[in-house]
Formats: structure tokens, C-alpha cells, sequence
């Protein structure tokens, strides 16, 4: 019986919702606890490998493609002065499915709806890089503010997800990245979690991966049951880590172990 | 760089009111299948005195589970006196010296339920199944551990005497 669960959930629940992310001005990129090594690759645009997708996602921008045979650069310019600060505001809420939409969600309907291009699967290499490209023209705004009152209950849900213990060993993200980042779960540094350097080259992955990648990893971690890519779950909980880390630097590509 | 929500909780001392014998969960340990665990493993005070099942335990498969980051998780989150110090965890206390510091019991009650003495710690219930949310099918209905593997796991942390 869980009467004793239903218990604990009544002692921690009250103390978890007071825990909340770490305030703003308060909060540490997973950069900062990278090494100085780790760190001078992602700074330096030669060095990182980050920097291979960006290049391949600038030459997809102005290449034609699709039954429309149009490159996003027809409709949409200079990425640099076109999509500047997009990154900055995405998960951003989507008047058509009344949900919120991630970057690379938002990418893909206009590949396939402007370009007439065949779907392309989440972590594809073209995905990845155009996501990268357009990503890497915010890099260095702050990311925010995301006070769309639309988006509000889907940070919530996020939140809520973000505070729920699950999985067989019932872990909540909370219990990691609020409650315990700086300390080293196996040889790792538990970062404080902020989605500023998506896409991302890992060195574990040995490429580059989107965020919600990620975040599966992490629920495979927990052994909970781990949605497909894009899931409306995951893009809830991507918009309250977002919204968390409102004001933080944009990275990417960021590189992290 | 240090938590923001500050150190570790440590497990508080159980009040006075709540030194009685308390009833696991008797599936958890029928889900295991072990033909000898005991149908119900009782806490008095911070400890679970009685052994899981009738079968000590073994200090050297306690070893290879403790140290294994598949099946025990332990040292995820612990350091303990073996394998390479760089792969293991300091979110828990460090292990070594640990069965110096508390007795079978208490270290029986820390594997099996953690969280009986502290609610909020990240140490997971390794012989819980109830009250979880979302698992993996393939991890669904079974505890992280078995009743006898906890039996191991005791029996090596009880030889952690010094550091
Ligand atoms: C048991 C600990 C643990 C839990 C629980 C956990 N994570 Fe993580 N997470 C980590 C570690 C450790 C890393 C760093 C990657 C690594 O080195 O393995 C990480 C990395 C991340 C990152 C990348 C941050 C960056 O700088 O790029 C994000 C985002 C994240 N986790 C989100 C989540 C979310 C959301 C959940 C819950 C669904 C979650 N995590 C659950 C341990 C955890
Ligand atoms: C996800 C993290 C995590 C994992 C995995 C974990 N522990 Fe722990 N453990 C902790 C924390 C944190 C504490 C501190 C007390 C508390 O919070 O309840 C702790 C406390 C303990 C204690 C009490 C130590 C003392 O000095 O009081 C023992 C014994 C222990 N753990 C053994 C184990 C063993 C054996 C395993 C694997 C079978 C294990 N732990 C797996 C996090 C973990």
C-alpha cells in the first residue's frame, strides 16, 4: 500500500516547492563547471566541433530545396539580422496547436509547409545543423523573458515535471539539479541544468545533439519511461528550463563532456 | 561551487512516538521471488534488525554489487575503497569506514529504505516497488535490488571498517 508514499509526498512537496531553481543572477551555466580545457574549446570557433554543424546549417540556409525549390534565405534574408534572437525566444507558444514549439519544431514546419521538403527525423544531421545555424545567431543575448501569459501553463506543467519524482529509483530532476549541482554523480559534475548551448556537441555523444537528447538521457537515467523525441512533454519541460534560466548567455554550439 | 540549497540532509533521529515496528512493503520482496525472504522485515528505532531472508549474506557479491554502476548504483552517488576513485560519487557520505559507524541494521534500513528516515533523500528505497510514478517498463513492479542482493550488500558494508 502507499499510504506511507502518500505521506512523504505531504512532507516533501510543501519543502520542493520552496527549493525552486536557483534565482536569477544566481544561476551557473554547465560551462562553468567545465574544465578550462573543455572551456577553450567551445570558445574557440576553430576548436569546436560544434562549429562543423553551424557551418553545414549556413550552407542549408541559402541552399534551394524541396518541391518549392527555396531556400530559407528566399523568405527569410540574412540569418544574422533575420534570426537573431529567435533562439532567445523559443519554446515559444504556437497559436495553432495552442502548445509551445521548440526551435528545431518551428525549423521543420517551415521545411516542410514553405519548402515542401520531406520530414526530416529530430537528431538528423540536417535538423541539427540548420537548428545550430539559427540557434548560434543569438549566441551571447540573454535568453527570455518568456512572460507570454499563453505560455504560462505549459511552464507550469514543465515545473511540475521538473519537481515530480518518477522512475524506478524515484528521482525528480529537482532532486539533481536543484538540490545537488557541483556535486559528482559518478565521475560528473552535476550541472545546475540550463538549456543555453543547444544544440550541443557532447564529447560522450561524439556529435551534436539537441536538447530534448538530453533530457532523455537523463530519464533513461531515472529508468523512467523516456518519450519520443519532440513529445509534448519534453517540450514542456524545456520551456520551464527556459524559462529558468531566463537571462542567462546564449552558448551555442556549447561543448560539454 | 557548492549547492545552492545548501550540504546533504542527514538522516534526522526518529522520534520517540515513531520507535515502533513498521511493515515494508511484503510485495516488494514476493516480486524478487526469493524462495526464503522473510515476509515482513520490521524497523525498530533507525534500524532494521532482522535479516531479509534466511540466506547470509555475502560479502564479496556485495562487493561486486556495490561497485557496480548497473546494478547497485552505489557508487554513483558514494566513494568507496575500491575501483577508481575518479568514476565515484560524493553526493552521499563516503563509505569507507561506514561499517564502523553503524551496525547491520541501520545498514540494512539505509539500503532497503533510505528515505524511511529521511523523506527527501536522493538515495533511492532499493526494496521499494510502491508509489512510483513513470518507470521504465522493463523496471516496472521490481525493486532496484532483491532481498538477498541487500543481504550481500549489508554483509560488505559491514566489513568497511576503516578508511
Ligand atoms: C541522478 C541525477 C540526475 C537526474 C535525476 C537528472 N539529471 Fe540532468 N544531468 C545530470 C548530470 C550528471 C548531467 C551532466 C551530464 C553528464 O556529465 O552526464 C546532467 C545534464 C543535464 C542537462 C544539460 C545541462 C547543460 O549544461 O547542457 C540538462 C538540461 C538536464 N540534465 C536536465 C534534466 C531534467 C529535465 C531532468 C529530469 C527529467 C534531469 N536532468 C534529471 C544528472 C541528473
Ligand atoms: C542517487 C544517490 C545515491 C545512491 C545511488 C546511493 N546512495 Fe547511499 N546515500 C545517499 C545520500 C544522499 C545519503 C545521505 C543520507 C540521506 O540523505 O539519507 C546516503 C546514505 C547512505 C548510507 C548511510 C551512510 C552514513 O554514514 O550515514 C549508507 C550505508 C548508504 N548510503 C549506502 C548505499 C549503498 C550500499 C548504495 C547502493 C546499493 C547506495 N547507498 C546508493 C545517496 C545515494
Amino acid at each position: 500500500m502507499s499510504w506511507r508514499h502518500g505521506l512523504a509526498a505531504a512532507l516533501v512537496l510543501p519543502i520542493a516547492a520552496l527549493a525552486d531553481a536557483p534565482a536569477p543572477g544566481d544561476r551557473r551555466s554547465g560551462y562553468e563547471t567545465m574544465s578550462p580545457a573543455l572551456r577553450a574549446m567551445q570558445d574557440d570557433d576553430v576548436a569546436n566541433p560544434g562549429m562543423l554543424w553551424v557551418l553545414d546549417g549556413e550552407a542549408l540556409w541559402s541552399t534551394r530545396a524541396g518541391a518549392a525549390d527555396r531556400a530559407c534565405a528566399d523568405c527569410h534574408g540574412d540569418a544574422a539580422e533575420s534570426m537573431r534572437g529567435v533562439a532567445a525566444r523559443h519554446p515559444t507558444f504556437d497559436p495553432r496547436s495552442a502548445a509551445p514549439i521548440a526551435l528545431d519544431q518551428r525549423i521543420e514546419r517551415c521545411r516542410v509547409e514553405q519548402q515542401g521538403a520531406a520530414p526530416s527525423a529530430p537528431e538528423s544531421h540536417d535538423r541539427l545543423a540548420l537548428t545550430a545555424f539559427v540557434a548560434h545567431q543569438s549566441r551571447g543575448l540573454a535568453l527570455g523573458p518568456f512572460d507570454d501569459p499563453r505560455l504560462r501553463p505549459f511552464v507550469d506543467a514543465g515545473r511540475a515535471s521538473f519537481h515530480q519524482r518518477q522512475g524506478q529509483l524515484d528521482l525528480s530532476c529537482a532532486d539533481c539539479h536543484d538540490r545537488h549541482p557541483g556535486r559528482r554523480l559518478a565521475g560528473n559534475v552535476i550541472p545546475e541544468g540550463h538549456p543555453t548551448g543547444y544544440p550541443i556537441y557532447r564529447l560522450e555523444w561524439q556529435t551534436v545533439g539537441s536538447l530534448d537528447r538530453r533530457l532523455r538521457g537523463c530519464l533513461a537515467g531515472m529508468r523512467a519511461t523516456v518519450p519520443a523525441p519532440g513529445a509534448p512533454e519534453l517540450t514542456e519541460l524545456a520551456a520551464y528550463l527556459a524559462w529558468r534560466a531566463r537571462g542567462m548567455t546564449i552558448e551555442t554550439p556549447a561543448v560539454r563532456p | 561551487m557548492s549547492a545552492p540549497t545548501g550540504s546533504l540532509d542527514r538522516a534526522p533521529r526518529p522520534a520517540p512516538g515513531a520507535r515502533r515496528a513498521l511493515l515494508l512493503a511484503v510485495a516488494a520482496l514476493a516480486a524478487v521471488g526469493a524462495p526464503d525472504v522473510r515476509p515482513s522485515p520490521a524497523i525498530v528505532g533507525d534500524a532494521m534488525p532482522t535479516p531479509l531472508t534466511a540466506t547470509p549474506g555475502d560479502a564479496e557479491r556485495g562487493r561486486a554489487i556495490v561497485g557496480d554502476r548497473q546494478v547497485g548504483l552505489c557508487v554513483l552517488c558514494h566513494r568507496v575503497p575500491e575501483g577508481e576513485p575518479r568514476l565515484q560519487g560524493d553526493i552521499g557520505p563516503d563509505l569507507r569506514g561506514v561499517g564502523a559507524r553503524l551496525d547491520a541494521g541501520q545498514l540494512r534500513l539505509r539500503v532497503a529504505d533510505a528515505r524511511r528516515l529521511n523523506p527527501r533523500s536522493v538515495m533511492p528505497a532499493y526494496l521499494a516497488v510502491d508509489g512510483r510514478t513513470n518507470v521504465a517498463a522493463a523496471y516496472r513492479g521490481r525493486p532496484i535490488l532483491g532481498a538477498q542482493q541487500i543481504e550481500d550488500v549489508v554483509a560488505y558494508l559491514t566489513t568497511l571498517r576503516g578508511r
